[in-house]
């Protein structure tokens, strides 16, 4: 199964991410939004991170996860391709991610993702297929 | 995305309002700035219905505005300006942006066209190589926990206080690159982190550096005052902001204040547009924030001037003095600030929100700069990195009509995504190059993404707000070489 499609909106990007189950959606959105940033194939997984982020519903846990992914970019400069979600309900998310230091002489880097916006925010539960829309401020 | 079919009344040839009838809800009416060929395009977007979100925040006076270059962002459209009263009035940090403090800067110098273009090539990479730029760039100066809350709390001067620039820089920066009233401890400490690496650095996206010649002077006396005597000048343009510093805490308290709105039992019709009564102690706390991350971008702006200085006299073999690469003036361009207008006969202090909205004070201002207070405040408004920008002044018009706000530019009209469908860098390099323009960018995908197909034509922009009397047309400048972050 495909893991993510980039939507288009005027000045910002997008994407809708995939998953048979709420944690492969959220691995995959994670994932979609360090491609956008990055050609993935060349990053190494050289370290991780254990992450937990906290909201009231869905909507708002996608936005806290994936801003505590670029909180730690930012900080670290750590660039991540791979999300071992552990555990997540709709307030609550545990994950570790892997990946590494961003290194210009390596990595094709693409430009910025300045934070994932609550903007047309839709994640859709069903049996056997989950997805998630987010925008992002880029 | 579907199209906006609202009401939108003529007023004049430049000016056309959004009713209050058109939604419940709305307190003052919509007013957007365009000519009528811009119509059709606005429409092609939500950016109106955002025009009218905005027009439903708690103590908003006048009308929610945008400028020309209006088009669709968070909350507030890009272009969009709004005041509401101090009093019982909200802050939106959706009528900031992400990029707090996002800016431009332009500095003047005495080198001519035909002394740059040969010349040009080796500038470019050593501005390149001297100024950090790309995405996950670090800063070359190092900042502890102390110094991080010294910039927060001191902006540009602190920057000048460690060698980076003069006083003078100052002086023609707006509020002096310090907002007073920064609070550090209400900054986060993950902002902190975000900030500290990247201190002094240019970021990417539609951040840049470019050198530029002045074509047209259209207001010889405005020009002069700035600096500008003719066309052939060289003049260098500075564009970025408080990168992930300033985009956590629109994150924070994009949060907080959500959450502070169901306590003040405020109602908006946009998650984005989350806001608090200006005078509650989360809207203080915003705003003491906020003016943390403006403060940090001046700094940034202000080390990258200094180190661009630094590149000039290398590449030049002068002295700075010769070169004479001094600053025209500093304004932010996503920022909010406390205020006072007439409205309505009475004196009022309000909090002006404006998103990709400069500000623009006339001749006279008392803020103003001594050397500014006889032409007026220079507006600062680039345009793609293919054509032209312009540099404007403010008027007494602007005061009374858009809280002594203008446009900040060309305004996007194409996704990034779709810029680059099937566009290569090289291309976009090559197609520059054959118009004498010089182009370099750290990311992939960097200048396709910026192409001028991408962006509204920023003269048409300019035109609108010099004939509807907000600004006045100084001169217009055309691009020699860029550095893409």
């Amino acid at each position: 199964m495909k893991k993510f499609d980039v939507v288009e909106h005027t000045a910002d990007t997008g994407i809708v991410a995939y998953g048979t189950d709420m944690p492969e959606a959220f691995a995959n959105a994670a994932y979609g939004m360090f491609s956008l940033m990055a050609d993935l194939r060349q990053v190494r997984e050289e370290t991780s991170r254990y992450i937990e982020a906290e909201a009231g519903d869905w909507e708002s846990l996608v936005v806290s996860w994936l801003n505590e992914l670029l909180y730690i970019f930012d900080a670290e400069r750590i660039v991540f391709r791979r999300f071992d979600i552990l555990q997540v309900t709709n307030t609550r998310l545990k994950a570790d991610a892997y990946g590494e230091k961003v290194d210009p002489s390596r990595h094709r880097l693409r430009s910025g993702v300045k934070a994932a916006t609550y903007h047309m925010l839709k994640v859709v539960e069903s049996k056997d297929h989950c997805s998630i829309r987010v925008i992002f401020d880029v | 995305m579907a199209r906006w079919e609202g009401p939108l009344k003529k007023i004049d040839d430049y000016r056309w309002e959004i009713p209050m009838e058109y939604k419940t809800g709305m307190r003052v009416p919509g007013l957007i700035y365009a000519s009528e060929d811009m119509l059709e395009s606005i429409r092609e977007e939500q950016a109106a219905e955002q025009v009218v979100n905005v027009a439903f925040l708690p103590g908003i006076v006048g009308h929610s505005l945008a400028m020309p270059d209006i088009h669709w962002g968070y909350g507030f459209p890009i272009g969009g300006v709004a005041a509401t009263r101090v009093e019982d009035g909200v802050i939106s940090p959706g009528g900031v942006g992400y990029d707090i403090n996002c800016g431009v800067r332009l500095l003047r110098t005495n080198l001519r066209e035909d002394e740059v273009r040969p010349k040009i090539e080796e500038l470019l990479s050593l501005l390149f190589t001297n100024v950090p730029s790309g995405l996950g760039s670090t800063g070359k100066i190092k900042v502890g926990k102390k110094e991080m809350d010294d910039i927060l709390t001191d902006g540009a001067r602190w920057a000048v206080k460690r060698g980076f620039g003069t006083e003078d820089d100052l002086e023609v920066t707006e509020e002096r690159g310090c907002l007073k009233g920064a609070d550090p401890d209400e900054v986060s400490i993950k902002a902190k982190e975000r900030g500290s690496p990247q201190s002094g650095t240019l970021g990417s996206g539609n951040h840049f550096l470019e050198v530029q010649v002045v074509g047209e002077i259209y207001d010889q006396p405005a020009a002069r005052a700035m600096g500008i005597d003719d066309a052939g000048q060289v003049l260098l343009l500075i564009h970025t902001g408080s990168r992930g510093l300033g985009h956590q805490v629109c994150d924070d308290y994009v949060r907080t204040l959500r959450e502070a709105m169901q306590r003040h039992g405020i109602e908006v019709p946009d998650r984005e547009l989350a806001c608090a009564p200006v005078k509650s102690a989360e809207g203080r706390s915003y705003l003491a924030a906020m003016a943390c991350a403006a403060n940090y971008a001046w700094a940034n702006r202000q080390c990258i001037t200094h180190w661009s200085r630094e590149c000039f006299v290398r590449v030049f073999g002068h002295s700075l003095r010769e070169i004479g690469l001094e600053m025209v003036y500093d304004v932010a361009h996503n920022i909010a600030k406390i205020e006072s207008y007439e409205v309505n006969g009475k004196k009022l202090s309000l909090c002006v929100h404006r998103k990709g909205a400069t500000r623009a004070f006339p001749a006279g201002h008392q803020s103003l700069p001594a050397r500014y207070r006889e032409v007026g405040q220079p507006v600062l408004i680039p345009g793609d990195m293919g054509r032209y920008s312009f540099v404007a002044v403010g008027t007494d018009r602007a005061v009374k009509e858009s809280f002594g706000s203008v446009c900040h530019g060309a305004g996007r009209r194409m996704s990034r995504h779709a810029a680059k469908r099937g566009v290569r860098d090289a291309d976009v390099a090559r197609d520059l190059a054959a118009r004498g323009i010089i182009a370099k960018a750290a990311s992939r995908g960097g200048l396709a993404e910026e192409a001028s197909e991408a962006y509204k034509d920023v003269a048409e922009v300019v035109e609108v707000c010099h004939r509807a009397g907000l600004c006045r047309k100084v001169i217009k400048a055309y691009p020699l070489g860029v550095v893409k972050g």
